[in-house]
C-alpha cells in the first residue's frame, strides 16, 4: 500500500516535503502499524504514539485531510495514495509531531477541576444516575486535539477563541452537579471570541474519534448563557 | 558542553496515577516540585485503566477493609507484605472519596452513591460470596481518575517537564539519590535536575513481552534506572497475564465484562472456568484464569480455525447494560477484533498486562535495598511508587482494581513522607560529578557510534543491525520463554538468549543522530531499559523453584511455603539473586496465614 507522508526536520535545512513508501500490509492493520513500518524503512521518520489503544490521544494525525487517531484508523479502506500530514493549524516540531501548548493552553483556562463552596461529606458527594448521565458525551475526551486543529475558527483566531475542545471540558463542569461555580464559569466565557467565534462549522463533531460532539456541547453552554441573562 | 541544572526540593519521574497523586500531596507543602514524564501527562498508562478501583465502601454489598486486605493476601498466594496490605485496604476509603471529591466522573446507583462492581478475586466475610468492591467510570475508570488528578495539579500549578526522557538517577558515595539527569526530547538538550528527593514513578514494563495490553510506553525505564544505581528489584518472576486479551492484539478487555457477568466458553462451548474454580468460576483470581485458557488451548479446546483462543460471552447481558457499563469494550471489541460484543462473542488470549515486582519499598514508599551484607536500609532520598515499586502489596498476583488503588495510595504515602525527609534534610547535597558523568556516558553512548563507520576500519556487521530488529527479537524472547507456563529448560534457553542480545545491543548504532524529536534514540534508550529489566524477569523466574501465583513451573508445580515464602531481590551486577522475608505480620490485626488457594 502506498503512503505519502509529510518530512520536515529543522536540522536538515530541507523545505518540508511529503516523501512516499510502500508498506506491506497485514489483515486489521491500523495506520499506526503503518506509520511502524515506515519507521522500520526510515527510523529518522518520528511521530507520537503511545497505548495503541484510542485511549492516550497521542497519535492524532491528518490522513487524506481529515484529523483521525492513527491507532483506531484501519488502513483497509484508506484512498491511495495515503496523505498523512501533522494535524493543521500548529506548528511543526519534526514530521507529524506537532507543538500542541496553544491547545493545552486554552484546556487549561477553563479552569478544568471541580469547584465547590460547600465544605466537602466525608463521604462522597451524592448525584443521582440521571445528574451522572449529564456529563456523558463530555468527559470522554482524550486531548488528542483532532477537534480544535480541524477547526476553522481555532485556525484563525487560536488565541482569542477557545476550539471546541475547550468548550467541550468547560461544559462537561458546568454540567456536573457538584460544581457550583456556573456563573463564574459563564462570565469568563462571556466577550466575542472565546465562545461565540464558534460558527457551528462542525468539522470538530465530524473528526472526533471517540465520538463526542462538542458543537452540540457548545450549543448546551449558549443555552445556560441565555438562561442566565435572563 | 555546559549542561544546564535546575534545582528542586523534590523530583516526580512519571506523571501516572502515582506521579500525579504525589504531586498534588505536595502542592500545599511549599516545596519546588517537578515533574517529569516522557509523554504529556494525560497520556501516560494509567488512562487506559478500564475497570476501576478497589475499596470497601460497602455501596451495593456488605464489605470492610478487612476483607479486602483478606482477599489481598489470598490473592497475592500470601507472598504479599501483609503491613502494606492492610495499610493499602484501609486507606483505599478515603482514597476514593477523595477522588470523587476532585470530580472524578463515577457511575452512581440510584442512591447516588459510588457505583461498585463484582471483579476477580472479592469476596465477603474472609471468603465468602462474592463482594463487589470495585468503584467504576463506566469502563473507563483509569481515564476518569488521570484526567481529574491532572486537572488538580493545574489547579495547584505544578511544576511540569511534558516529553523529557529520565536517562539515570544520580548517587553520591554515601548511596543518597540526587536527582536524574533527563533529556529533552523535543530539543535533544540533555537537563541535570538536583533534588533533594526523587520519586520514581514510571510506571510498567510489559513492553518486554511481544503481546501485551500495555502502551508503548511502559518500557521500564525507572525500574532500569533503578538497576543501574545498585538498586535490586523484587518479585520479577511475577508478571501478571490478563486472562481477556482480544486475540492475536493483546488488546485489554476489562474483568469488569466479567464482573457484569459475562463468561468465558471453549471450542466445545463450555464454560470451563467451571472445572478450575468451581466457586468464583469466571471471577477467580487472574493467574487462575490465565491458566485455565491457555490449558484449554494446550489440550485442543481452543475455538477458531488454528483453536488458538476462547470466547468470551456478553450478548447475554443487553445492550442497553453493555452501552452503559461497558462502552469501551465495546468500542475496542468493534475496532481491533471487528466484532459488535452486543451480537458475538469476543476472541480472547492471555495478554502480558501488569508487573507485580518492582523497585523495592517500605509502605511509606522509600525505597529499601539491602546495605552491603546487612540487612535492608532505606536509600536515602529515593522513593518509588505505583508499578514500578513493590511495596509488596501484590505478591505473586494482583487483584483487578487494586493496581489503581496501589498507585493513588503509594503516591500519596511518598508525597506524605518526602515532605517529612525534607524538614529533616532541608539541604541539597553536593552533586556527584562522577555518577553524572557515568549518566551523560548513557547518552554519549548512542551519539558516538555514529563516528564508527567514518573512523579507521568498519566495525563488525552485527547480525542485527537495528534497535527495532533487535526489540522485536527481544520481545519474542520474554514471550517464549517466560510467558504463562516456563521452566527450567525455557527459562535457562530464555536467559541465554537475553545475554546474547544484551551483547548484541552493544553493536547497533543509530542512523539518525539529529537532535530535535529524535524518536529512534528514545526508542534505543528504551531498549536498553527493557532488556535490563527482562533480564531481571527471566533470571528470577529460574531462580523460583516452585509455582505461585502468576509463576507456573510445570517442572515445579506445587506452592512450597517452607522453602519460598520469601521475595526474591534481583541484582544486575552479575545477574545475581538475593532473598528476603515476607512481612507476614499486619500493622494492627491478626497474621493471615498461609492456606490453599482456591476460588
Amino acid at each position: 500500500m502506498k503512503f505519502r507522508v509529510y518530512r520536515y526536520s529543522p536540522e536538515s535545512g530541507l523545505k518540508p516535503y511529503m516523501q512516499e513508501f510502500v508498506v506491506e500490509t497485514t489483515r486489521g492493520m491500523m495506520l499506526r502499524d503503518a506509520l511502524l513500518a515506515i519507521q522500520e524503512q526510515d527510523e529518522s521518520f518520528a511521530f507520537r504514539h503511545s497505548c495503541g489503544d484510542g485511549v492516550c490521544g497521542s497519535d492524532s494525525v491528518n490522513v487524506n485531510g481529515l484529523n483521525m487517531l492513527a491507532c483506531t484508523t484501519p488502513v483497509a479502506g484508506l484512498r491511495q495514495p495515503v496523505l498523512v500530514r501533522p494535524l493543521p493549524g500548529r506548528p511543526v516540531i519534526r514530521d507529524l509531531v506537532v507543538d500542541m501548548s496553544q491547545f493545552y493552553k486554552q484546556y487549561r483556562s477553563v479552569e478544568p477541576w471541580l469547584k465547590r463552596q460547600d465544605p466537602l461529606p466525608e463521604h462522597e458527594v451524592h448525584q443521582s444516575p440521571e445528574e451522572r448521565d449529564k456529563l456523558d458525551g463530555l468527559h470522554e475526551c482524550i486531548l488528542c486535539g483532532c477537534c480544535s486543529t480541524a477547526c476553522p475558527s481555532f485556525w484563525w483566531n487560536p488565541e482569542k477563541f477557545l476550539g471546541p475542545q475547550a468548550l467541550l471540558t468547560a461544559c462537561r463542569f458546568l454540567e456536573d452537579s457538584r460544581d457550583q461555580a456556573a456563573e463564574e464559569r459563564l462570565d469568563a466565557l462571556a466577550g466575542p471570541y472565546k465562545l461565540f467565534r464558534c460558527h457551528s462549522i462542525m468539522n470538530c463533531v465530524e473528526v472526533c474519534p471517540k465520538g463526542l460532539n462538542p458543537t452540540k456541547a457548545i450549543g448546551r453552554i449558549k443555552a445556560k448563557m441565555l438562561k442566565g441573562s435572563l | 558542553m555546559t549542561l544546564p541544572r535546575r534545582r528542586f526540593d523534590t523530583l516526580i519521574i512519571g506523571a501516572g496515577g502515582a506521579g500525579l497523586n504525589a504531586a498534588l500531596q505536595l502542592a500545599g507543602s511549599g516545596l519546588r516540585v517537578a515533574v517529569v514524564s516522557k509523554v504529556f501527562p494525560t497520556r501516560s498508562h494509567t488512562v487506559a485503566a478500564q475497570g476501576g478501583v478497589n475499596a470497601a465502601l460497602a455501596n451495593v454489598l456488605p464489605d470492610t477493609w478487612h476483607w479486602h486486605m483478606f482477599d489481598t493476601v489470598k490473592g497475592s498466594d500470601y507472598l504479599g507484605d501483609q503491613d502494606a496490605i492492610e495499610f493499602m485496604c484501609r486507606e483505599a476509603i478515603p482514597t476514593v472519596y477523595d477522588l470523587e471529591h476532585m470530580g472524578v466522573p463515577f457511575s452512581r446507583l440510584d442512591s447516588g452513591k459510588i457505583y461498585q462492581r463484582a471483579f476477580g478475586g472479592q469476596s465477603q466475610d474472609f471468603g465468602g460470596p462474592q463482594a463487589a468492591r470495585t468503584c467504576a467510570a463506566a469502563d473507563r475508570t483509569g481515564h476518569a481518575i488521570l484526567h481529574a488528578l491532572y486537572q488538580q495539579n493545574i489547579r495547584a500549578r505544578t511544576h511540569f517537564f511534558d516529553e523529557y526522557f529520565a536517562i539515570d538517577l544520580l548517587r553520591d558515595d554515601e548511596g543518597a539519590v540526587l536527582g536524574a539527569l533527563v533529556l529533552e526530547i523535543e530539543s535533544g538538550e540533555p537537563l541535570l535536575i538536583e533534588a533533594k528527593t526523587t520519586l520514581i514513578a514510571t510506571g510498567g514494563c510489559g513492553q518486554v513481552f511481544r503481546t501485551t495490553s500495555n502502551a508503548r510506553i511502559n518500557t521500564g525505564d525507572g525500574m532500569a534506572m533503578a538497576l543501574r544505581a545498585g538498586i535490586p528489584l523484587q518479585d520479577m518472576e511475577f508478571f501478571q497475564f490478563h486472562p481477556t486479551g482480544i486475540a492475536g492484539k493483546g488488546k485489554l478487555i476489562t474483568e469488569g465484562v466479567r464482573g457484569e457477568g459475562g463468561y468465558l466458553i471453549n471450542g466445545e462451548g463450555e464454560r470451563f472456568m467451571e472445572r478450575y474454580a468451581p466457586n468464583a468460576r469466571d471471577l477467580a483470581g487472574r493467574d487462575v484464569v490465565a491458566r485455565a485458557i491457555v490449558t484449554e488451548i494446550m489440550e485442543g479446546r481452543g475455538c477458531g480455525i488454528n483453536k488458538d483462543y476462547v470466547l468470551l460471552r456478553v450478548d447475554h447481558l443487553g445492550e442497553e447494560l453493555i452501552a452503559s457499563r461497558l462502552p469501551g469494550i465495546r468500542e475496542s471489541a468493534r475496532i481491533f477484533a471487528g466484532i459488535d460484543p452486543v451480537l458475538e462473542p469476543i476472541p480472547v488470549f492471555p495478554t502480558a498486562h501488569y508487573s507485580m515486582g518492582g523497585i523495592p519499598t517500605d509502605r511509606f514508599g522509600r525505597v529499601v535495598a539491602p546495605a552491603g551484607e546487612g540487612a535492608e536500609e532505606v536509600v536515602p532520598g529515593l522513593y518509588a511508587a505505583g508499578e514500578c515499586a513493590c511495596a509488596s502489596v501484590h505478591g505473586a498476583n494482583r487483584l483487578g482494581g487494586n493496581s489503581l488503588l496501589d498507585i493513588l495510595v503509594f503516591g500519596r504515602a511518598a508525597g506524605k513522607d518526602i515532605v517529612e525527609y525534607i524538614k529533616e534534610n532541608p539541604h541539597h547535597r553536593p552533586m556527584s560529578e562522577a555518577s553524572l558523568d557515568q549518566a551523560l556516558s548513557r547518552l554519549l553512548y548512542w551519539a558516538q557510534t555514529e563516528k564508527k563507520p567514518s573512523g579507521k576500519g568498519k566495525a563488525k556487521p552485527a547480525k542485527v543491525t537495528s534497535v527495532r530488529e533487535l526489540r522485536e527479537e527481544f520481545r519474542k524472547v520474554m514471550e517464549d520463554h517466560a510467558g504463562v507456563f516456563r521452566t527450567h529448560k525455557t527459562l535457562s534457553e530464555g536467559v541465554k538468549l537475553l545475554k546474547s542480545i544484551r551483547k548484541q545491543l552493544a553493536g547497533i548504532h543509530l542512523k539518525d543522530h539529529s537532535k530535535v524529536f529524535n524518536v529512534a534514540r528514545i526508542e534505543a534508550l528504551e531498549l536498553e531499559n527493557m532488556i535490563d529489566v527482562g533480564m531481571a524477569i527471566a533470571t528470577s523466574a529460574l531462580g523460583r523453584k516452585e509455582s505461585r501465583g502468576a509463576h507456573s513451573r510445570p517442572d515445579f508445580a506445587a506452592r512450597d511455603d517452607r522453602q519460598w515464602m520469601k521475595h526474591s531481590l534481583y541484582f544486575k551486577e552479575k545477574d545475581r539473586l538475593e532473598y528476603k522475608p515476607v512481612r507476614s505480620k499486619p500493622m494492627t490485626v491478626k497474621s493471615f496465614p498461609p492456606m490453599e488457594r482456591t476460588y
